[in-house]
């Protein structure tokens, strides 16, 4: 096995094109353990941490840009961020301990492929687009397209994601995210929910987004709560209706971690307390930021 | 802290100096079991079987030994065959437990071991070792184990203790019994009488450091063996029978130990690395990867637990009746023995049949576990003694109150108790402000007693008093729960001289007198003693030294806070300094051993107090508060004594909430890490408060019972009090994981 640890873009692209078994890693808080546990070592792994604009959190205005490779303690800790997105910021600082969020990315988290990553329904509620980089240039997909199947990617072998964009939030607007683990920490989410809405003038829902991790094989959004939030103001019929959309949304298994039916259930009570707590952030980010 | 009987004075014993291994232990410096490297030392891998239970057809080890770097290959053959020489069946047990020879009896049961040169040559050298098994039916609980037509774990198997015996073999070992009065009275005088069923999982022991072994043979059949014990001379005597030599061919050194809990009383990798020392003229190290020490050693057993008990009105417990199954794992031996004489022994019951039995199955063999067997019996009977409680409206605490055991008071498991603290356990738990702190929503309160034995065994201890007066204290206890600081302390108190000039040592099997093993909370109780003993001996003989210096009669000598004085001050004193001094006037180094069996334990109680929180729509469940309230005897290192009850408790709350083996149908275990095999971490945790309770024990010159392990027997029954508080609702299946909690809101609701 071989390290490299490219310093441009091009040099990584490059690299990933002339290597059919290269792996690109950034934290390698996954690719340590899991190589650790077994799985076949790739020949070259691409360090993607040299690579200026894959480590940095920037706002031009108009969005947020994040870096794929940057350890999440770094967007944690960037206080007009964690200010705008406290439900992605939150997600994001859940991930296991201080020592792995000094390590811990994005990109990790998303490409991994695990349907239980805390970071994702946070950047799928807030339509975060992962920018794509291959031997073409690059392009853009949504974070919610990016992932097809446990560890199964929407990306060619030789193209890796170089960083996120987020738009800036919009004016009453807010964000959640919250997990379900048995312990306090270093766990694993049985079921994750995340939730974005938008108030309109006279505090009805003007705009929502719901999405659920470790339920399905893959994040997914609960279309149905958010058609049920859309044009109301949240009250118990509403949000009981958003809860049994969720459950509804789930494809779960029985394993080791939890049981079909609790998944289901709790995926609603989540999926309604996430929702409560965007609301409440919206109501409290009246004017524009 | 609720001291019942105030400190007589001392200076030493009761005090919090600094931790004798602090320093070491937070620098890095300190040696665990797999920190030594030695000279052209080599690394071993272990082979483990893959099948829950499978009769071995081949081992093919010609590939495995073709490949770079590999010096040595053994296998079941490589041993001698115990059951063939006639050794005792409990022998033979841990010989095939240690590397099998017929069949594997649970997956991660050892067939094979290699030594190479490097790491990477002997894990691939393991993955080369060929073994054809024929996959055999297996049984992983006592249900299973216990069914008609189970397949048998060991053909022979009659059990033990059922007379006539039956002619059938079974997967059932033994049976146990404890009778008292008549059940069918005692229940007609019940007024109120509750019946349950509780199974319990396996838990591990969960230490920290994973098993690790160093050997290094010579060629004239002698070896020196480097491990991570409780007991090395309990290493050396299990190691020598499974090798078919005599323990003095055996030397054992004990490395700083990372936990134990009872997991680390046993033998796994000693005798494999011995061997492939002596088939490869090298040292070869062994070390356990985390998997494999959730795969095959520990753990504690799983069980099943049937309880009936009636009370009267004014709470007297009139009757008991307690059936037990035990999972003793591949070979007999569960803790169901000691379940069945602790189950009831906090309460002074007149009738009670207690029944159990020892069930072997398809999983790792079960080791102890701080107060084996006592916690699931405990969590049964103390959830139904609850039960009773809320049946006829008194309080949780004056319900045990009303049927605490005394002094005087009849064991259920036979003897006379002497003087106990039960009683003032109890007391201390109303007196706390816990006891009366508010709660919130979805909050609730439980309470729950435990009892432990506590053991005394042998022990040995020599203390040498250095040039400059200083003093070495040496024993052969391994130091896993501040055993150092109490050694020292005691002598300190004895000698009359600074803690800080002591130093308490653990010696090697051949600088120090026998000792059992670190188990059974028995080392401050009887190692303890025999450092008393060995300090009263030099103390006898710097009197004498010092009465020859004065030319006096020994009577008219005594010592003082450290020093010789005449008894009509004729003469200035001599301090030990002095008399170190002069040693080589005086009759040469001064020194000392004393050895013993211990003269008498003393039984351990605690109760405990759990405040939860539930969240009633994810079932997630949270201690927001705890008490332990412990009977220490005596507490020689309060902060020691601190931390074995909040241990016993943190463990026994992960037992309660979170931690199980999880096997697949194969019998192949799905969580062998700490992912998800789930101990508390710290922040799962309040602050566990400490009342440490002081009824001094008569037979210890201090006062001192053991600390150890009685803490974990009432906490699965306080949290699951707690919890049945809070919502109303009985759980009887550990652990209460969210999973389980929400389904029993479920049904309630239903
Ligand atoms: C102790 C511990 C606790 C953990 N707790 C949590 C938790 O609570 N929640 C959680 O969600 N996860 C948790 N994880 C998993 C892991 O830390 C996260 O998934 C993390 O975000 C991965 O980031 P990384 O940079 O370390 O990924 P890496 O290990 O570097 O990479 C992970 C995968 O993504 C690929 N990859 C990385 N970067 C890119 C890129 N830019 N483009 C394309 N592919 C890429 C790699 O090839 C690899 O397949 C935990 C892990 C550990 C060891």
């Amino acid at each position: 096995m071989k390290y490299v640890a490219p310093s441009s873009v091009e040099e990584a692209t490059s690299l990933l094109s002339t290597s059919p078994s290269a792996q690109v890693f950034a934290g390698a808080t996954d690719v340590v353990p899991q190589l650790r546990a077994g799985r076949p070592a790739p020949e070259v792994l691409v360090d993607l941490k040299k690579i200026e604009e894959l480590v940095s959190v920037a706002n031009d205005g108009d969005k947020w840009t994040v870096g794929a490779a940057t350890p999440t303690a770094n967007l944690t800790e960037d206080e007009a961020f964690s200010e705008e997105f406290p439900g992605l910021a939150e997600a994001a600082g859940l991930i296991g301990s201080d020592q792995i969020q000094n390590r811990s990315s994005l990109g990790g988290n998303l490409c991994n492929g695990s349907p239980a990553a805390d970071s994702v329904p946070a950047m799928v509620v807030n339509g975060a687009r992962a920018v794509v980089a291959g031997p073409n240039g690059t392009r853009v997909l949504d974070v919610a397209e990016v992932v097809t199947g446990p560890g199964q990617l929407a990306l060619e072998a030789d193209e890796f994601i170089v960083e996120f964009e987020i738009d800036r939030i919009p004016a009453r607007t807010g964000d959640a995210y919250l997990r379900m683990i048995p312990r306090t920490e270093m766990d694993i989410a049985v079921v994750g929910a995340g939730a974005r809405v938008t108030l309109a003038e006279d505090g009805s829902i003007e705009q929502a987004a719901l999405a659920l991790a470790a339920v399905a094989p893959t994040c997914v959004r609960v279309p149905d709560a958010e058609a049920a939030l859309v044009g109301k103001t949240a009250n118990d019929e509403i949000l009981s209706a958003v809860a049994a959309a969720a459950s509804e949304a789930c494809d779960p298994i029985d394993d080791k971690r939890g049981t079909v039916a609790y998944r289901r259930q709790v995926a609603g009570v989540l999926a309604k307390r996430a929702v409560l707590i965007a609301i409440e952030r919206a109501e409290q980010r009246n004017g524009t930021n | 802290m609720a001291v019942v009987e105030e400190n007589p004075g001392y200076k030493w014993v009761g005090t919090r100096p600094i931790r004798p291994d602090g320093l070491e232990k937070v620098t890095g410096k300190a040696q665990f079991g797999a920190d030594l490297m030695l000279p052209g030392m080599l690394f071993g891998k272990v082979v483990r079987s893959p099948h829950a239970h499978a009769r071995i057809i081949s081992i093919d080890t010609t590939a495995a030994e073709a490949m770079v770097g590999v010096k040595a290959v053994i296998t079941g053959s490589d041993f001698p065959d115990l059951a063939a020489n006639g050794a005792h069946p409990s022998e033979i047990d841990v010989a095939n437990n240690t590397i099998a020879r017929e069949k594997v009896l649970y997956e991660g049961h050892v067939v094979a071991a290699v030594a190479a040169t490097t790491r990477d040559q002997a894990e691939a050298a393991a993955k080369a070792v060929e073994v054809t098994y024929e996959i055999l039916p297996h049984v992983l609980t006592v249900d299973e184990a216990m069914a008609d037509d189970a397949p048998l774990l060991h053909e022979g198997m009659i059990t033990k203790g059922v007379d006539p015996a039956p002619e059938e073999a079974s997967n059932v070992a033994s049976k146990i019994l404890h009778e008292r009065g008549d059940l069918d009275q005692g229940f007609g005088e019940a007024d109120a009488v509750v019946e349950r069923e509780f199974t319990t999982k396996p838990v591990h022991q969960g230490y920290i450091e994973p098993h690790a072994a160093v050997a290094d043979a010579n060629s004239d059949g002698r070896a020196h063996i480097w491990c991570s014990s409780q007991g090395h001379f309990q290493m050396r005597a299990y190691s020598a029978s499974v090798l078919g030599i005599s323990p003095g061919m055996l030397k054992v050194t004990a490395a700083e130990i990372g936990g134990g809990f009872g997991g680390k009383t046993v033998i796994y990798l000693e005798p494999l690395a011995v061997r492939l020392s002596q088939r490869a003229g090298r040292p070869v190290k062994l070390v356990m990867d985390r998997d494999e020490v959730f795969r095959a050693t520990g753990p504690t057993s799983g069980t099943r637990i049937k309880v009936k008990m009636g009370v009267s009105k004014d709470g007297k417990i009139t009757a008991a009746e307690v059936w037990m199954a035990y999972e003793a794992g591949a070979y007999a031996g569960s803790p169901v023995g000691a379940a069945g004489m602790t189950a009831i022994a906090c309460y002074d019951i007149p009738n009670f049949v207690v029944e159990g039995y020892d069930v072997v199955c398809n999983k790792p063999r079960v080791a102890a576990y701080r107060a084996p067997g006592a916690p699931m019996a405990a969590f049964a009977v103390e959830s139904v003694l609850d039960e009773l409680a809320r049946d006829i409206g008194m309080d949780p605490i004056e319900i045990r109150l009303a049927n605490a055991a005394v002094e005087g008071t009849q064991a259920s498991y036979g003897p006379k108790f002497p003087r106990i603290g039960f009683v003032e356990t109890l007391e201390a738990i109303k007196d706390h402000p816990n006891y009366t702190a508010e709660l919130g929503p979805n909050q609730g309160r439980g309470i729950a007693a435990g009892f432990w034995f506590n053991a005394g065994m042998m022990s040995s201890a020599t203390v040498h008093i250095n040039e400059n007066g200083t003093a070495t204290v040496v024993t052969g206890s391994p130091d896993i729960g501040g055993s150092r600081q109490s050694m020292a302390l005691m002598a300190a108190e004895e000698l009359g001289i600074p803690y800080e000039s002591i130093k308490a040592v653990v010696a090697d099997t051949e600088t120090v007198g026998f000792n059992d093993v670190t188990g059974g909370s028995r080392v401050t109780l009887a190692t303890g003693a025999a450092v008393v003993d060995a300090c009263r001996l030099i103390v006898e003989d710097l009197r004498a030294r010092a009465a020859k210096t004065w030319d006096v009669e020994l009577d008219q000598v005594e010592w003082v806070d450290g020093q010789a004085q005449h008894a009509e001050g004729a003469q200035p004193p001599l301090s030990l300094k002095d008399l170190a001094a002069k040693s080589g006037r005086t009759g040469g180094p001064i020194s000392a051993n004393a050895s013993l069996n211990s003269r008498g334990v003393g039984a351990g109680f605690s109760t405990q107090l759990c405040d939860v929180e539930v969240d009633p729509e994810t079932g997630v469940t949270r201690v927001v508060r705890y008490l332990t309230a412990q009977d220490a005897g005596r507490a020689i290192s309060p902060d020691y004594v601190e931390g074995q009850m909040q241990g016993g408790v943190v463990q026994g709350i992960g037992w309660a909430l979170s931690e199980e083996y999880i096997h697949d149908s194969d019998g192949v275990m799905e969580n062998p890490g700490f992912l998800d095999y789930r101990i508390p971490v710290a922040s799962d945790l309040p602050m566990i408060d400490c009342a440490i309770v002081e009824v001094p024990n008569p037979a210890h010159p201090y006062g001192v019972r053991g600390v150890g392990e009685v803490g974990i027997v009432p906490p699965m029954a306080a949290v699951g009090n707690a919890i049945n508080d809070a919502l109303d609702v009985r759980m009887t299946d550990l652990p209460m994981s969210p999973v389980k909690i929400l389904e029993a809101l479920n049904d309630q609701g239903d």
